[in-house]
Order: structure tokens, then C-alpha cells, then sequence
């Protein structure tokens, strides 16, 4: 039984260190490589030795997708590549691959050089680790290997993150990553298409949220801003050097060019500045307002913010200053939040959460006086604001992006396990598809129902969609062909081709009936009598007397004999062949094939079951999906049936389709006719 | 879709006026080429290749056919196509035959049997829809005639079933177009079923072409265009559509369930999945709001344009659209606008913001919460996030059209209208400025929401700060403290942006006139006056205090108690003020019964002598300068009867007593009168906004009189006959001209100069000159004053130069031979097109005048009835010894043909005639600034 099976390393009902595993169609995909901000010890990586305990990555995964460059994603990519050991591909988008080393040497920096920890990655390993990176473009499809397929999709959130469709034939698993549906100051709002996928892996970090308005936020942060300038106070912005920070700038920035306000907006150099320039590189990636306006200027080259000096907390007059790091736990921010504390002018805004125990959550939970090291007292007399500026989907906008991909089950990752319980529920109440939320080390495994693709004869396509009497998207659809089971493909030809290539001879079935006249004349007369009466009663319709002495209508043939038994008693044989019923009901319906045909509608419609039914054989009903001409999917449900098995799949639609034949004559009426009963013509 | 009909009206317009030029074009044709239908037959058979004869067709598609040989040139298309096998090539002839059914004056239907027939033997799909698209012309052409558009029909659901999306495509078109209004015409007609046209196009809904979907929507929306009621059973298949993979499916579905829901608004329809039923415009609203958060944003526009004339949409769920009902870890929370109201109203404004302020609240029962398709919730939150500008702008209207329907929605998205004022682009910033305008009216500011607004008085944008400013004129604030406020930071703006001053100082004369209450108890602290002690009096020159002054002199105006706090100064300045600034102060009393002896003007005594018409000048002159309101009528009515004192002054120059010979000096008089009275009535015509029929014929009859004036005065002052005769001749035409004109009015002209004139014109054609102005000169004497109707609304177009200020004593020099760019910004005010009508003229000292028309974007509309003109005028002169003063100024163009009113009887053909007549010229209409400039010799 084909399945996709999906554990999460990381991410299972937490949020941090994201490594996802997917094996789809044979192949296996790690999703993302992150670390855990929570852990200093083992625990802060995944446990790779799950994936293989001996043997070699390289040979079980097939690659490795990266979504974007916040560590808990990639985090812990060196460690598993060069430390661990894995020489596979690693797919991310560009801007990914330019920030991602960066971040990294910064992780390894403050974890070697500060803690002072052993065996962790080198400056060479995450040099190393880059080489095996390939970069992808956005909607780029990109063939892993020759059944394996990814396409990136955009998500909003940092620079160059994205989702990643996985495709191995017709099963697909999406993984969005973390992303942000609502569009910000320089990115857009993530996006995908009704590309369906068999799975749908989505981030869940605000299940349980709805966001307000992200209007409201900016204005109020920038009237805080405004005002502490106008009086002539101090704003210290304490941030992470990447992401909302550029955010907070582009923000400031353009407020600034708009108000045409001369105090000056300062950000504490270090990683900042390099990734600014990435920034600058991939306008692509960014929002529609900085798209189309980088041609004047670019809006990542600030024309109001500077690089900030030590020696410019001192200056005097207001100013703003982006810091690193956000929490105030240590480095420059720090510094300058002591400088500037002590003066209620001035103002502090913390744009993200606080780790219990640093300075940033000290204050932001109110406390004015804090014990700092050496024990020096600082008094806070300085306002402290808090703004949330986050980039990731709320509960609407997952949904949103459930409803635009349309999967067939959802999969949560990367959040709380409380919260990703409501979205469940919600997922399965209002989408009705089946919704997993595996913890980490979990197997989530998926039955899938692989379609089998059937070639078909562009021929009989052709001419079975011309039978069609009406248009019927989406709607499957049923057809008539043989199929050809040869060296493991399949085939789907016309009856014809198929007799011409099995070297079978076509057999014709007849049905005759036959009917005892009271009639004393000879066979001949009764011939003419029977003639006559036809030619009356079938003015559109060919009748012919034969010089045999038989009598045809159309290819309906009536022969007179004498009993023998009883002289007196004229038998009529009755005789028709499939062929000429369907011949006759071409103009209306389908042709059918001299050796497969339908259960007869026409019986089935009228349920006169006074004629004897002869054996009849059925052909397999397929379906056609609108969007592959080429290929038949035979759908979950209906069945395919191999020839020769004598059980006959009747769909529901039947007796609404035979309503629909008007037939105006049938060989039964002829026989009716001759019999002298009274039947109407339909 | 009124606008779609609107350029559907449009497109058919041009396309006459396109036959018209054709058929101009043919009679030259004719000429050259004897029979065209000959030399394409000739052409054709030349043609060895398909590739040859495409040749052909196309240089024989250049050239327009006459209508006569039409039918002719369709047969040899048609004989060719038999015989062509290269489907290209039978394509072009197809769409060929389209074209030339077209032709005007050609009555296609006896080419639609070949065109039929051919159809049925084509194999090609390219072919085959282009020869729908020839029978679609066909059809187009022939609206009348019911059997043919029967037949087409049934041709066109024949091909329905063809393999090629083309021909499904163009069969639904064909369907669309001429699919039969009325279900049971033709019985008569064999054969043809009578088919239910929507019924058809609804099956192709589902097809399996994304193309074929859109085009059978299209068709079924241009049915409804031609006038079919749409079936209310095509909702629930549209409803369907919103689900479709193909962006522009869903974007007709979306205008489709639209066209529906206007159509059967109040009809019931189930929600499925319960027992509940709605009406179908509340469950189409839900819809359409759901396809505000659709994954293309082509469609969130259409979705987003079309919510805003949903206007019958019931109150609750037009306020769904801006609740977005959030929550925090399943706990309901307010939103940032219902927490600030709030404060507001607990009596605290602006506390510093808390971690955890906005904290959750109650918890909210897990199984209640929608996360998906709450009908209507939130849409216009999402909206006005949007990513696409395209789909924000559009959000905006829409709110601003709901919002004029409905006051309670108003009050409500007034929030969301102030945070857009903050959108990082400015053409959505001035979007929501100005539909905040639109619907002040049903709105009071809270405090709060003042603050934010009065925040973007900042912007660095011009246009912005204009936009807040007439916004500001029309806001109602709820305090004391809000008038303040503004005022604050209106100064502030003042002195950040000082050339602002005009618009300001307007934008505080609308504050004070509409708060007179809350302005009184700010009186004293604004005028900083002490109850004891006299206060030093302000300088009467700081725009800061006039803009203090403006606020509370509007406010006093219906504020009888408020004067009592003034001191001495303020009256003073109040004097100063008024004059001056007359149009931003108001009159405090008794101007009002000036107004009635404007209006009184028209019960003159029409035999009123000089004096009186003098004095009635003055007074009016007078009037205009004081009451803004009345200037337009005043300066129109002093400008008439100018030109009456004028011609009566004319008459009774001793001139016409004497001799001719004798009096050539005074007869300078006289023709200058007449000029004068000539350009008054230039002025009058072109430079009054608001001006009708009524006072046109007046003033051309004024310049009539002034033309006989002329000739007489020439008659007496020149000898010899034969110029004379020219100008008799050119007269009597002009009467000619007047009379046709203005045929309809000359009843009310009775006992007038033109009246006694037309009595006369027999014998005044047969005359000989000297006689003519010998009647004339009689005529003018006898003729009676005509009444001026007053119009109801008139308005003089002004203009006033901003910049150059012209104060300035330092030359711009440049080099001599090179341009200079002088920035120009003026207000114009009543100037109706003033793209095309408003020039700008730089004389230099040496008389040269230079005539400059700015470019159409240069003219910014910041209200109704003023236009602003910023724009660059380029000097440059030879080298000057000297810095000297080059004057600009602004001039209107005219043209007297636009004013003509066009009678029914008046012939295309006489469009000439008209020409000669029609006047181009310029009236000045600004003080003229002088600008110092110095070109210097080049250096070498």
C-alpha cells in the first residue's frame, strides 16, 4: 500500500528546531534543520541517529529543504551535514543562502567564543556546509532526481522565506515553513496556488489567535516615536539584527521622509549592516511598494538612518536607536539603555517578547528598580513601551492558506500542542479533510490511493468527447475503449485497435426472437403482408423485401417459416444485432463496440423485460479527469474492472442517462408491431 | 457595470464617427480606382502561394471599401475561399467579410447564407471562430431582424460542441449578443426550436475550459446588459464559479452573483448546512467579502469595487465587515480602536501602553468560533491590509460608497479610514483623505480619532496636506479641546510649511463658521486677552495670528455674544481684515439687503440714464469686492451694463449730427467703444462659469450691436464704397448667423435691436451699403435695453499667482541663448477645462510674448470649482545689459464655437460656415507678476 509517512524530529508540538521527515513515494526529504533556543545541550539539535543508526545519510535521504534562515530552521545544518555527515543536496531560496552563513558564524560565534563550548561546527564546516546548498528561484521547478520534484512558493515572514512543494508523481506534500499572511512594510503576504496537495505541513505558532489589524500597531508605535522626538527625548529600539528590525526601519524611515523630521535615526552596527545589503539585493523578494519604487530609490538604502558610533548615546537632543540584542539581557543595547534610563524623557520600545530573567522582561512587567551587576541600583524613570510586530500567520490566515491549497489532510507543526488542538478540530469541522498533529519522534503515515496513469489514443478521445452531450467539468466521466494491460503499461485504444493487436477475431452476437403468427398463407405472403405493414407503420425508415424472401428493416432482419408443426402457424424470426440497435441510436447516443458494449439502457429505461436479454458483456467505465486528456485516473470509488471478470460496476447515472435517449424505434417495437400491439413511438 | 455600459456607449459612438471618415475617404477613392472589386479578383487569381494571396488581402484590407461594392467584393472573397486550401488565408477572408460587413450603408444579410454555408464545411477551429466572429458582425448590424437572429443562434448552438475552446468561445459571444430577449418570438420559423438562451449558456458554466467558463459568463452578463432578466436560478451556479481554479472565472462569477444580487435582492435563499434562510443580497455580500481574501488579486479588486454598491445589504452584516472578532489563545480581546474609544471615554486620553494592556478577556467557548466563510466578517480589514494598492484603493471606495448610504456604517469605519492615513502609498493616504470628506457629513471626529488625523498635517506632500485642509473645512469635532487642537496644529503646519497660508487660513474660516460654540470659551485664551490688564497687541502682519483671527471673526458671525470679549485692537484689525481679506473674514452686519438690489437690477427702468447706469456700476463693482458670494453675479451684471453705458455713450457723440469729414478725431471714440464693448462680451461668454443659454443670446446680441457700431462708425470714417461692401455683406451674414443660432430665443427678444432688424432684413439684403447703415444707425437709436436674466449660479473665473511672488529684487540670470526655469504656481478658481483653456503668457520688455500651455498634469483639483496650477515656465532671451522685468501672467483661451448651442437642424455640412465665424482668442484674467531676470552673454 502506497503511504506518505511523516515524523517531525523537531517542531512535533513545540515550537524550535524544526527537522521535519517526509517519506513520499520511496523517497525521503528532510524539512528544515533547526536548533532549539531553549537547550544548551544535546537537545538543542535533533536526533539524527533516528533517521539511520548506521549507514550513511547520503543514502537514505534524498535531500534536504531549508525554509529560511532563522535558526531554529537551520540551526543546526553545519552539525548535520559536515558533524553528522551528509553530502546530499540542500535546497533553499537565494536569499536564504546569503543570510544563512551569516547568522550561523554569529550562532557559532556566541557559543564558542562566549560560553566557550567544545566540539561544536567550525567556521570551515559552515563554508563547507554552504557549498552543498543549491539555490532555487521562486515557482521554480526544480528536479531533484528524476521522480523527485520541489517548488518553492513565497511566504512571507523574513527575506526569502518560502514553501516548499514536494512532488513525487501525483502525491505532493506542502510545506509552508513559517509564514505570514498578512503583507508588512517590506514583504508581501505568502501565497500559494491550488496546486492540492496529499498533505499540507503548516506552522501553527498562533493557532489560537486572531490578529487585530496591523495598522493600528504601526500608527501607535509611530506616534510613541514621534512624540518622545518632538519633546526631545531618547527612543532606544532594542532588536534582533534580522527581520522585524528592517521592518521597524523601512517604518521609521519612510515616517521620517513623509514628516520631514530631522532627528536622527541611528542602528548599532554588526550583523545588521551586512544583511542590509541583502536586502538591498533582493528586492524581489519584498513588497509591492518597495518593487515598484527601487528604481527611484532603493528604500533598504536609508537615507535617515545611520550607523551609530558608542560615543552618540551621549550627544544631546533627540534621537532614535535601533540596538541589538532585543531582549536587553547584554551588548550594546544594554549599554545604551543605562545611559538613558534614568531620564523620563526618554523612551524604551521592545517590539518582540522577553526570556523570563533578561532585562527586557524586568520592565516590561514593571519593575522600575533593577539590581545590575557590581550591586549598582539603576532607577528607570524612562517609558517603557511594548509593541508586538510578528510575522507569522494567525488562525484566519492558516486557514486562508488551507482554503487556497486546497490539501486532501493537514499536518501541524511548530506549535503548542493546546493550541494546534483547537485548530484541529477547526481544520477537520470546517474543511472536512483529516488533520494530524504528531509529536516529535511521531509517525503520522497516510494511505494514499495512487492514480494509475492510461495512455489513451488521442483518436478515441476525440471521438468519445464528441459524444458528450453536455460539458461537465471536474465531473468524471465515463468512456468506452478496451484496456490494454502490456509489460506494466496501460493502455486504453478502441475496441477495433484493440482486436486488430490481440490478433482477435470479432465475433458478432445476434439475438433473435421469434414470434408464432396464426396464418394460413404460405411463408412468402406473410413476407409481404408483414412488408406491407411495416412500410406502413415505418415511413422514416428503410424497409426492404429481400428476393430471399425476407424482409429487412434497416439491418433488422424478419424471416417468415412455416411451423413445423403446425401448418397453420407462420414463425417470424426476428433477428437484430447489437450493432444495428446501436447504429440506430447513434445520432442520439454512444456507438458502441461489437464485442463490449453497456448494459443496455434501453431496457434498463422502459423495464419491459419481455424480450430475452442475451448475454452481454461489460466494458469498464472510465473516467476522464478534466485536466489530464492523456492519462485516465480511475478515482477512489469507482472501481476498475479488468476484463473478463463478469461483474458489472453500474454507476448511479445509468437510468438518468437512458431517460435521456429518445430512441424513436427499437428492434423490440418491431417485434411489438408485428404482433400487432399498440406502441407508442416515444 | 454602469461604467461598462457607459464605454460600450462610447465604443459605438467612435465607430460611427470612424464610417464617417471612411466614407470621406471612398469618394476620393472612386476617382482612382474604378472597381476595386476587379482588381482584388485580378489580384487573387495572380496569386501563385497562400503566402501571395495573404499579401493581397492584407494591402486590400488597408483600403476602405465603398458601400456599393461591398457585395461584389464579398463574392470574389467568397468564390476564393472555396478554392483556398490554406486555412491562413481563408482565415484572413473571414475576418475580412466581418470587416466589410461593417461598412456602413452595407445591408449584410445577403451575404449570411454563403457565410452560413461555408461555415458548415470548414474544418479548421481557427476558421470556424473567426467565421463566428463574421456572423456575430453580421448579427450586430441586423438588431432587427428576428429570423436572422434566430438563425444565428441556432448556428452558434450547433458549434457549442466543438472540440476548440475558440469556437465554444465564440458561439457563447454570439449567444451573448444576440441571443433573443423575448422567450417566444418565432414559432412560425420551421425547425427552430425556441431555445432558452440562458438556459444553454448556464450548461457551459461547467465546462472543461477555463476560457469557454469565462466566456459563458461574459455571455450571460451581456445578456443582462441587452436587457434580459437573468434567471435567479444561475446564483446558486455562479456561487459555484467562486470556486473555481482560474483567476478570471471567479473574477466574472464575482461580477456575476453581483448582477444577480442587484436583481433579486430581496428573495430567500437557504445557508446550507442549517435550517437559517437569508435574503440573497446579504448571502451574495457574504460571498463577494469572502472573495476579498481570494488568492488573485485581480480578484480582490473586482470583489472589492463591487462590495461598495451593495447598498441594500442589511446593517448587519455591512458592520460584520470591519469585526474581525479576534482572540488570544482562545480569550476574546478588543481591538485596538475599542480599547482607544474606551479610554477615551473613560475620560484618560493616551496612557502609556502596558505589557499585557491588551490582555485577553473572557474566554471564548471553542466550538462557537468560525475561522472560515463568517459571511461578511472582516472583509474590509482584510481589504485595507491588502498587499496590492490596487485592492486598498478599491477598499477605500467601496467603504466610502457604503458609508455615504449609511451614517451608522460610517461612524463605524471611520476608524479604518483614519489608520489608512498612514498607508505607506500616497495615492492611497489622499484616497482615504478625500473619501473621509465625502462623508463628513454623517460623521463627528473623537478626539483620539482628530489626533491621528491632524498628525498627517505634517506630511511632507503637498497634495496631502490640501486634501487634510478641505477635509479639516468640513469635519465636525465634538469639543473645545479638538477645535484647539486643530488649530495648534494647523499653526504648526503654518510654520513648517508657510506656503500654506492660503489654504489654512481657509480651512480655519470653515472650522470657526461651523463650532461657533466651542470657539467662544477659547476666545479669550486665543486672543490672549487678560481681564484686567490691556495685553500687547499682536503683529497684524504674522499669518499665525490672522489665522487666529479668521477662526473666531467666522465664529462670531453667528455667535452674537462673542464680540463682547474683543478688544479695542481686535475690532481694528477686524476692519483691516475685512477689507483685505475680504473673502476669508466675514461681513459681521447689514450687507445683507445689498444682496436684493443686485437682484432688482432687472427692474431697471430700461430708458435709465448714464448716471444711473454709472452709479449702478460703482455700487455693484463695490458689492462684488465685499461679498465673495455675489462677486460673480455682480462683476457679470457691472460687465453688461458697462456695455450698455458704453453704447449709449457711443450714440451720443456728436459724430452722428455732423458731417463726416468733420469728425474723424471723435470717431475714435466711438470704434474704441465698440472694441471695448467686444471684448466685455468675450469676457462675459468665456470667463463666467455657470453661464446659460438666456445670458448667451443677450451677449451676442450686445456684440451685435457693437459690430453695427463698427460698420457705422467705418461707413462715416472711410470713403469709397467697396471696403464698405465687404462689411455689409459680412454683417448681414453675421445677423444671418445670429438668427440661426439662436432661433428658439428671439421671441424673448422682442422690440430689440435684432428683432427690428430680422423685420427688415428683406430689404436690407437688397441694399446698397450706404443705405444699410443708414437703417442701421437708426435701428440702434430705437432699439430698447434688453433685460439681463440673472443666472442662478455664476461664478468669474480668477486666477491668482502664487508664485513668483514678484517681490523679489535679486535677478535670475542665466546665460543668454540658454532656458530658465520659472516655477509657476497659481489657483484658479471657475475655470471650467482649464487643461486646455489655460495659457500662460511671459511678455518680455521688448515686447515679445511668449505663449506657454501647460501640460495637463500640471493642474491639481483639490475641490470643486478650484483648480491649481504648478507648472515650469522655460524663459530665454538674447543678452540684456541690464537685469529688466519680464511680466507672466495667465490667460484663458476661448473659442466661440463652444458656446454655440447646437440646434438639431444645424447640418453637418454647415460645420464650415460656423468656422468662419468662430472667434480664438485670449482673455487675461490674473494680475500679471513681474519677475527680474538677467540673461548674461555666454561666456566664451
Amino acid at each position: 500500500m502506497p503511504e506518505i509517512r511523516v515524523t517531525p524530529l523537531g517542531a512535533g508540538q513545540d515550537v524550535g528546531r524544526s527537522c521535519i521527515l517526509v517519506s513520499i513515494g520511496g523517497k525521503n526529504v528532510m524539512l528544515d534543520c533547526g536548533m532549539h533556543m531553549g537547550f544548551n545541550d544535546d537537545r538543542r539539535f535533533p536526533d539524527f541517529s533516528y533517521i539511520t543508526r548506521n549507514g550513511r545519510l547520503t543514502d537514505f535521504l534524498d535531500c534536504v529543504i531549508i525554509s529560511h534562515f532563522h535558526l531554529d530552521h537551520c540551526g543546526a545544518l553545519p552539525y548535520f551535514s559536515e558533524m553528522v555527515g551528509y553530502d546530499g543536496p540542500v535546497y533553499m531560496t537565494h536569499p536564504t543562502q546569503a543570510i544563512c552563513p551569516i547568522l550561523l558564524e554569529d550562532y557559532r560565534k556566541i557559543a564558542v567564543d562566549k560560553k566557550g563550548e567544545a566540539n561544536f561546527f567550525t567556521s570551515q564546516m559552515i563554508k563547507d556546509c554552504m557549498k552543498k546548498v543549491v539555490a532555487v528561484h521562486l515557482h521554480q521547478t526544480v528536479q531533484v532526481d528524476e521522480e523527485l520534484q520541489i517548488k518553492a512558493y513565497y511566504a512571507g515572514h523574513v527575506l526569502g522565506a518560502a514553501m516548499f512543494q514536494i512532488k513525487v508523481g501525483s502525491e505532493s506534500v506542502v510545506y509552508t515553513g513559517d509564514y505570514n499572511m498578512t503583507p508588512d512594510r517590506h514583504l508581501g503576504a505568502a501565497w500559494i496556488d491550488k496546486c492540492r496537495p496529499t498533505l499540507l505541513i503548516t506552522e501553527s505558532t498562533y493557532a489560537t489567535t486572531i490578529r487585530d489589524s496591523k495598522r493600528c500597531r504601526e500608527r501607535d508605535f509611530l506616534k510613541k516615536v514621534h512624540e518622545t522626538v518632538e519633546r526631545g527625548g531618547k527612543v532606544l529600539i532594542p532588536v534582533f539584527a534580522l527581520g522585524r528590525a528592517q521592518e521597524l526601519c523601512i517604518l521609521l524611515e519612510t515616517f521620517w521622509e513623509r514628516m520631514n523630521l530631522k532627528a536622527p535615526i541611528y542602528f548599532s552596527t554588526g550583523l545588521t549592516e551586512k544583511a542590509n545589503h541583502y536586502y538591498k539585493l533582493f528586492i524581489t523578494w519584498t513588497n509591492q511598494k518597495i518593487r515598484k519604487t527601487f528604481v527611484q530609490r532603493n528604500m533598504f538604502e536609508f537615507k535617515h538612518i545611520k550607523a551609530f558610533d558608542r560615543a552618540f548615546a551621549d550627544n544631546p537632543g533627540p534621537m532614535v536607536v535601533f540596538a541589538t540584542p532585543g531582549m536587553l539581557h547584554a551588548g550594546q543595547s544594554l549599554q545604551i539603555f543605562r545611559k538613558w534610563a534614568g531620564n523620563e524623557k526618554n523612551m524604551v520600545i521592545m517590539p518582540g517578547y522577553c526570556v523570563q530573567g533578561t532585562v527586557g522582561h524586568k520592565i516590561l512587567s514593571g519593575q522600575r528598580k533593577l539590581e545590575m551587576e557590581g550591586r549598582q541600583v539603576l532607577e528607570v524613570r524612562m517609558q517603557v513601551e511594548y509593541m508586538s510586530f510578528s510575522a507569522h500567520a494567525d488562525a484566519k490566515g492558516i486557514m486562508q492558506l488551507v482554503g487556497q491549497a486546497e490539501p486532501e489532510s493537514v499536518l501541524l507543526v511548530h506549535g503548542e500542542a493546546k493550541k494546534m488542538e483547537f485548530l484541529k478540530q477547526k481544520i477537520e469541522q470546517e474543511f472536512r479533510v483529516s488533520c494530524y498533529m504528531p509529536a516529535n519522534g511521531e509517525t503520522v503515515t497516510l494511505p494514499t490511493s495512487p492514480s494509475i496513469p492510461v495512455g489513451i489514443s488521442l483518436g478515441l478521445l476525440k471521438r468519445e468527447m464528441a459524444q458528450g452531450l453536455l460539458p461537465d467539468a471536474k465531473k468524471p466521466r465515463l468512456l468506452h475503449g478496451t484496456l490494454i494491460m502490456k509489460d506494466s503499461n496501460f493502455r486504453l485504444v478502441s475496441s477495433e485497435q484493440a482486436l486488430k493487436e490481440l490478433g482477435l477475431a470479432e465475433h458478432q452476437l445476434r439475438f433473435t426472437c421469434r414470434v408464432h403468427l396464426h396464418d394460413t398463407r404460405k411463408e412468402q405472403e406473410t413476407a409481404v403482408r408483414v412488408y406491407s405493414h411495416l412500410k406502413g407503420l415505418l415511413k422514416d425508415h428503410c424497409v426492404q423485401h429481400l428476393p430471399d424472401g425476407s424482409v429487412t428493416v434497416e439491418s433488422i432482419l424478419i424471416q417468415a417459416a412455416a411451423h413445423s408443426e403446425d401448418p397453420g402457424t407462420k414463425v417470424l424470426l426476428v433477428s437484430w444485432t447489437y450493432q444495428c440497435r446501436m447504429k440506430s441510436w447513434a445520432a442520439t447516443s454512444r456507438p458502441c463496440s461489437r464485442r463490449v458494449c453497456p448494459q443496455p439502457p434501453a431496457e434498463a429505461a422502459d423495464g419491459s423485460g419481455r424480450a430475452a436479454r442475451g448475454p452481454v458483456l461489460y466494458s469498464r467505465t472510465q473516467s476522464v479527469p478534466r485536466s489530464s486528456l492523456c492519462t485516465c485516473a480511475a478515482p477512489a470509488g469507482h472501481g476498475l474492472h479488468l476484463w473478463g471478470h463478469h461483474q458489472c460496476h453500474m454507476p448511479a447515472k445509468w437510468p438518468v442517462w437512458a431517460e435521456k435517449i429518445n430512441n424513436p424505434w427499437r428492434p423490440l417495437h418491431i417485434l411489438f408491431l408485428l404482433l400487432g400491439w399498440d406502441v407508442h413511438l416515444q | 457595470m454602469a461604467a461598462h455600459l457607459k464605454k460600450r456607449v462610447y465604443e459605438e459612438f467612435t465607430k460611427v464617427v470612424q464610417q464617417q471618415q471612411e466614407e470621406i475617404a471612398t469618394k476620393k477613392l472612386r476617382l482612382t480606382k474604378p472597381s476595386k472589386s476587379a482588381a482584388l479578383h485580378i489580384d487573387l487569381c495572380k496569386a501563385t502561394s497562400p503566402a501571395d494571396a495573404l499579401q493581397y488581402l492584407l494591402q486590400f484590407a488597408r483600403k476602405p471599401v465603398e458601400a456599393e461594392s461591398v457585395e461584389g467584393v464579398v463574392r470574389i472573397l467568397l468564390e476564393h475561399y472555396y478554392k483556398e486550401n490554406d486555412p491562413s488565408v481563408r482565415l484572413k477572408i473571414a475576418s475580412l467579410l466581418g470587416l466589410l460587413s461593417k461598412t456602413a450603408g452595407f445591408s449584410p444579410d445577403c451575404i449570411m447564407d454563403d457565410a452560413i454555408n461555408i461555415l458548415q464545411n470548414e474544418k479548421s477551429h481557427q476558421v470556424l471562430a473567426q467565421l463566428l466572429d463574421t456572423l456575430l458582425a453580421i448579427g450586430t448590424k441586423l438588431p432587427e431582424n428576428q429570423a436572422i437572429q434566430m438563425r444565428l443562434v441556432d448556428v452558434a448552438c450547433k458549434h457549442l460542441t466543438d472540440t476548440s475552446h475558440g469556437v465554444r468561445n465564440k458561439c457563447l459571444q454570439l449567444l451573448g449578443n444576440l441571443g433573443s430577449l423575448e422567450k417566444s418570438v418565432t414559432k412560425d420559423t420551421e425547425g427552430l426550436a425556441v431555445r432558452d438562451v440562458q438556459k444553454i449558456i448556464g450548461d457551459y458554466f461547467s465546462d472543461q475550459d477555463p476560457r469557454v467558463r469565462t466566456a459563458a459568463i461574459k455571455a450571460m452578463l451581456q445578456l443582462h446588459e441587452r436587457g434580459l432578466k437573468l434567471h435567479q436560478t444561475i446564483y446558486n451556479q455562479a456561487c459555484k464559479l467562486l470556486s473555481d481554479d482560474y483567476e478570471q472565472v471567479r473574477s466574472a462569477a464575482v461580477q456575476l452573483i453581483w448582477v444577480v444580487s442587484q436583481l433579486y435582492p430581496e428573495s430567500i435563499v437557504p445557508i446550507p448546512s442549517s435550517n437559517e434562510e437569508i435574503r440573497l443580497v446579504d448571502d451574495a455580500f457574504g460571498k463577494i467579502c469572502h472573495m476579498v481574501s481570494d488568492g488573485s488579486w485581480v480578484v480582490r479588486v473586482q470583489a472589492a469595487k463591487l462590495l461598495g454598491s451593495m447598498e441594500q445589504v442589511s446593517s448587519h452584516f455591512l458592520e460584520q465587515t470591519l469585526d474581525k472578532k479576534l482572540m488570544s489563545d482562545l480569550r476574546r480581546k478588543r481591538t485596538a480602536h475599542e480599547r482607544a474609544k474606551e479610554l477615551y471615554s473613560s475620560g484618560e486620553f493616551s496612557s502609556g501602553r502596558k505589557w499585557g494592556d491588551d490582555a485577553p478577556k473572557e474566554e471564548i467557548d471553542t466550538g462557537a468560533v468560525n475561522l472560515i466563510e463568517s459571511g461578511a466578517c472582516g472583509a474590509f480589514v482584510h481589504g485595507l491590509e491588502d498587499e496590492m494598492y490596487e485592492v486598498r484603493i478599491a477598499a477605500v471606495e467601496a467603504l466610502c460608497m457604503l458609508a455615504q448610504s449609511s451614517p451608522s456604517f460610517a461612524e463605524k469605519c471611520l476608524d479604518f479610514l483614519v489608520d489608512m492615513f498612514n498607508d505607506e502609498i500616497e495615492e492611497v493616504r489622499l484616497q482615504s483623505i478625500h473619501t473621509m470628506r465625502k462623508i463628513s457629513n454623517n460623521i463627528t471626529l473623537r478626539e483620539d480619532q482628530l489626533d491621528t488625523v491632524l498628525a498627517v498635517l505634517e506630511d511632507s506632500s503637498r497634495d496631502i496636506r490640501e486634501a487634510l485642509h478641505e477635509l479639516l473645512c468640513c469635519t465636525n469635532v465634538s469639543t473645545k479641546e479638538g477645535i484647539h487642537l486643530a488649530l495648534v496644529e494647523l499653526l504648526k503646519n503654518l510654520t513648517k510649511y508657510p506656503t500654506d497660508r492660503d489654504s489654512i487660513w481657509k480651512c480655519l474660516k470653515f472650522l470657526g463658521s461651523r463650532h461657533p460654540t466651542l470657539v467662544l470659551p477659547l476666545v479669550p485664551e486665543l486672543l490672549s486677552t487678560h481681564p484686567y490688564f490691556d495685553t500687547a497687541e499682536p503683529d497684524m502682519d504674522d499669518p499665525a495670528y490672522i489665522a487666529v483671527l479668521v477662526l473666531i471673526f467666522n465664529a462670531a458671525k453667528t455667535c452674537p455674544t462673542m464680540p463682547a470679549l474683543f478688544s479695542d485692537h481686535t475690532f481694528r484689525h477686524y476692519a483691516y481684515l475685512r477689507d483685505s481679506l475680504s473673502h476669508l473674514v466675514p461681513a459681521l452686519r447689514f450687507l445683507q439687503q445689498s444682496l436684493e438690489r443686485v437682484y432688482s437690477l432687472q427692474h431697471l427702468d430700461p430708458q435709465g440714464t448714464q448716471e444711473l447706469l454709472e452709479f449702478t456700476i460703482r455700487d455693484l463693482q463695490r458689492l462684488g469686492e465685499l461679498q465673495s458670494e455675489l462677486a460673480g453675479v455682480a462683476d457679470f451684471s457691472a460687465a453688461y451694463l458697462r456695455c450698455q453705458l458704453l453704447l449709449i455713450k457711443a450714440l451720443q457723440e456728436k459724430l452722428w449730427n455732423v458731417a463726416a469729414p468733420l469728425y474723424v478725431k471723435q470717431s475714435d471714440l466711438a470704434s474704441a467703444a465698440a472694441k471695448q464693448i467686444m471684448e466685455e462680451t468675450y469676457k462675459m461668454e468665456f470667463m463666467y462659469s455657470g453661464v446659460e443659454n438666456k445670458q448667451v443670446v443677450i451677449i451676442h446680441h450686445m456684440r451685435l450691436q457693437a459690430k453695427a457700431l463698427q460698420l457705422i462708425v467705418t461707413a462715416r470714417t472711410t470713403r469709397g464704397v467697396d471696403p464698405l461692401f465687404g462689411m455689409c455683406e459680412k454683417f448681414l451674414q453675421e445677423v444671418d448667423f445670429f438668427q440661426r443660432c439662436f432661433i428658439a430665443d428671439l421671441p424673448h427678444l422682442q422690440d430689440s435691436f435684432v428683432d427690428k432688424l430680422l423685420d427688415l432684413m428683406p430689404r436690407l439684403m437688397t441694399s446698397k451699403p450706404a443705405e444699410v447703415v443708414k437703417i442701421l444707425q437708426t435701428m440702434l437709436r430705437q432699439s430698447t435695453f434688453l433685460h439681463l436674466p440673472l443666472p442662478e449660479q455664476i461664478h468669474k473665473a480668477s486666477a491668482t499667482i502664487i508664485e513668483p511672488a514678484g517681490e523679489s529684487d535679486n535677478p535670475l540670470r542665466f546665460t543668454s541663448g540658454l532656458v530658465v526655469a520659472l516655477d509657476v504656481d497659481a489657483t484658479l478658481e471657475h475655470v471650467q477645462d482649464p487643461q486646455n483653456t489655460v495659457k500662460v503668457q511671459v511678455l518680455y520688455p521688448d515686447g515679445q510674448a511668449q505663449m506657454i500651455h501647460p501640460k495637463p498634469s500640471d493642474f491639481r483639483n483639490p475641490g470643486p470649482g478650484r483648480h491649481r496650477l504648478i507648472t515650469q515656465v522655460y524663459l530665454s532671451h538674447s543678452a540684456w545689459t541690464e537685469p529688466c522685468q519680464v511680466e507672466v501672467r495667465l490667460l484663458l483661451a476661448y473659442n466661440s464655437n463652444s458656446r454655440i448651442p447646437k440646434s438639431p437642424w444645424i447640418e453637418a455640412g454647415e460645420i464650415p460656415s460656423q468656422a468662419e465665424t468662430s472667434i480664438e482668442g485670449t482673455i487675461p484674467f490674473s494680475k500679471s507678476v513681474k519677475v527680474y531676470i538677467m540673461p548674461k552673454p555666454a561666456r566664451r
